[in-house]
């Protein structure tokens, strides 16, 4: 008796459930179906075919990818991309751990300096582009007018071949770590207490603490970190548009730069779109290595 | 009791401050020299050495900023579409984040699975089949794509992501309970699941505000008209046009940024909290 009530007690309120939880996701079903998925698979298709803005489209089956491989300026490009990457990347970690080392001691007034540090993060990327452009200015930029007081003549930097690129990174270095020393902080302040005791009961040092407790126990977090980081230097965009618009002589014109050059500006749309699947493939192979990483280490964290 | 601070610990604390005062003086020039630069006369932009203080203190650039540029509207375009943004972005991915934690549905996994990996779609791989379709639709010049794009996009499915995590952790008890009152699933939503819900939802505000307030990429593709930009357009364009009126330029960027960083030092233990929270998870 009891047995039959609960079926049918549970029937209808088990297709209420498939009903509403169906309802529930549709509008963000069809949003991600009509803005993601299909425009995914015309991207494929675009970049399959020699696809001018206005006019008849031709296909030319791999032709993209294959002049792709040839062209010269995507060598430079990609060379351009690799060394903003590998510039900023470490840079980049480096100096956010050290900060957030230094930022999760309790002293007195530490907030202060990591408010300072995090204020860019929260900055428009195009207005600190704008303001370091500034900074970098040949005459009448900060940084040349401090050098001349050291009787210094300052470089054009963001005229200069060799510098501007330099120039970019250290922009959005100061940019964006910030992000990554309140991501370390956290890491850092979830070490538990109880293993740095045992580290001072053993005698270990500073240096030796920190290379033995501190960064194993962080690790998850700082490879995860710079997957995200160099994730986000390949599509580097905005800061390159206003400072140098991909000069001089095409020094700093990254992957993204390019693709839009190629989609917005040249109108070589179906080029532009095989440009883009290089990018797409580059970004999943480390978003893959990334969940790899992250099943990994959510595995050992269950572990211990 | 603490053990009094011997001299070479005294030493490495303030070994600390220096090198944190150092690194913040570093964040911190760009700001006060482009607040600096804001009220200086043209002709002092240039003289040597420089000035932080200027000799004469010239407000019309701020003024002037106005007819040169169509300021105010570049602002309010930024203001009531990241306002859009956020409500749509918040309200739908919520609703899914629900359904996706809380009712069991054939097939729930699966479709959240497809929807996570999507999120490593680089946007610019969409964006130019996407120009194309808004060309056919007459939807260039608008505001529509930069609004619709990131609403149900990878802006979306990553706030689905967010929010589905959130609810995770509420307990099912509540729900079951205000379903024997005869409460339907939506007024459950409504009334009993999105209150709780409040700080995943300011986290995931928090954050889609930050990136549709800075978002450069798409109006730049998708709009032409000076009074239809964004501010991070209009300013982009300002820069292109002003060339070396850095005073211009830095009164456009300081009114720009100083609202932002207002509210911003107002809430500033939330917007660390939310953006170290959903970086992580991103």
């Amino acid at each position: 008796m009891n047995r039959k009530v609960n079926k049918r007690k549970k029937g209808p309120l088990a297709r209420e459930a498939q009903l509403t939880g169906w309802l529930f996701i549709s509008p963000m079903l069809l949003g991600f179906t009509l803005l993601l998925l299909f425009p995914m698979g015309k991207a494929l298709y675009m970049s399959l075919h020699d696809w001018p803005l206005l006019g008849e489209h031709r296909y030319v089956g791999l032709d993209n990818y294959t002049e792709i491989a040839v062209d010269p300026l995507f060598w430079k490009v990609f060379g351009n991309t690799a060394t903003f990457t590998l510039g900023l990347v470490p840079f980049n970690i480096v100096l956010a751990l050290m900060l957030a080392l230094l930022l999760s001691k309790s002293l007195k007034g530490i907030g202060i300096f990591r408010t300072a540090i995090f204020v860019p993060v929260m900055t428009s990327l195009i207005v600190w582009s704008i303001v370091w452009k500034y900074m970098f200015a040949t005459d009448s930029g900060l940084i040349n007018q401090l050098l001349m007081m050291f009787n210094i003549k300052g470089a054009a930097w963001l005229y200069d071949e060799k510098l501007a690129m330099p120039a970019v990174i250290v922009t959005s270095v100061l940019k964006n770590v910030g992000l990554n020393m309140v991501l370390f902080i956290a890491a850092i302040q979830q070490v538990s207490r109880s293993l740095y005791e045992a580290a001072e009961l053993d005698g270990a040092g500073k240096t030796k603490t920190f290379f033995n407790v501190t960064l194993p126990m962080i690790t998850p977090t700082v490879f995860l970190t710079v997957v995200m980081t160099v994730i986000g230097s390949l599509k580097v965009f905005g800061q390159i548009y206003v400072m140098t618009q991909g000069g001089p002589n095409n020094s700093t014109k990254v992957l993204v730069y390019y693709i839009w050059e190629k989609a917005f500006k040249l109108f070589q749309m179906g080029y532009a779109s095989a440009l883009a699947f290089v990018l797409f493939f580059v970004v999943l192979i480390l978003t893959l290595l990334q969940w790899q990483l992250r099943k990994r280490w959510v595995f050992n964290e269950t572990d211990a | 009791m603490k053990p009094m601070p011997s001299a070479s610990k005294k030493l490495s604390v303030a070994g600390v401050y220096a090198a944190l005062t150092v690194v913040s003086l570093i964040m911190l020039v760009p700001f006060l020299w482009m607040l600096s630069t804001s009220f200086k006369q043209p002709q002092d932009i240039f003289t040597y050495p420089p000035q932080l203080i200027p000799p004469v203190f010239r407000f019309q650039n701020y003024v002037d900023v106005f007819t040169l540029i169509p300021f105010h509207r570049f602002y309010f375009n930024s203001v009531y579409i990241s306002f859009v943004v956020v409500a749509g972005t918040v309200f739908f991915a919520s609703l899914a984040g629900y359904a996706f934690a809380k009712i069991p549905f054939t097939g729930r996994n699966a479709v959240f699975l497809v929807l996570l990996s999507a999120m490593m779609i680089p946007h610019e791989v969409t964006a130019i089949p996407m120009f194309l379709s808004m060309r056919d639709l007459g939807w260039i010049d608008t505001h529509l794509p930069l609004i619709l794009l990131p609403i149900f996009g990878a802006g979306g499915v990553f706030g689905i992501f967010v929010m589905r995590q959130f609810f995770i952790t509420i307990p099912t008890e509540l729900e079951e309970a205000a379903m024997i009152d005869g409460c339907n699933r939506f007024r459950i939503y409504w009334k009993i699941m999105l209150p709780i819900a409040r700080p995943g939802m300011a986290t995931l505000t928090i954050f889609t505000f930050v990136t549709i307030w800075n978002e450069f990429f798409d109006p730049l593709i998708f709009i032409n008209t000076r009074e239809l930009m964004t501010l991070p357009l209009g300013l982009s364009l300002f820069t292109d046009e002003v060339g070396t009126s850095w005073h211009y330029l830095m009164s456009a960027t300081v009114m720009a940024t100083v609202p932002l960083l207002i509210v911003f030092f107002l809430a500033q233990k939330r917007f660390i909290e939310g953006v170290a929270m959903t970086g992580l998870k991103e």
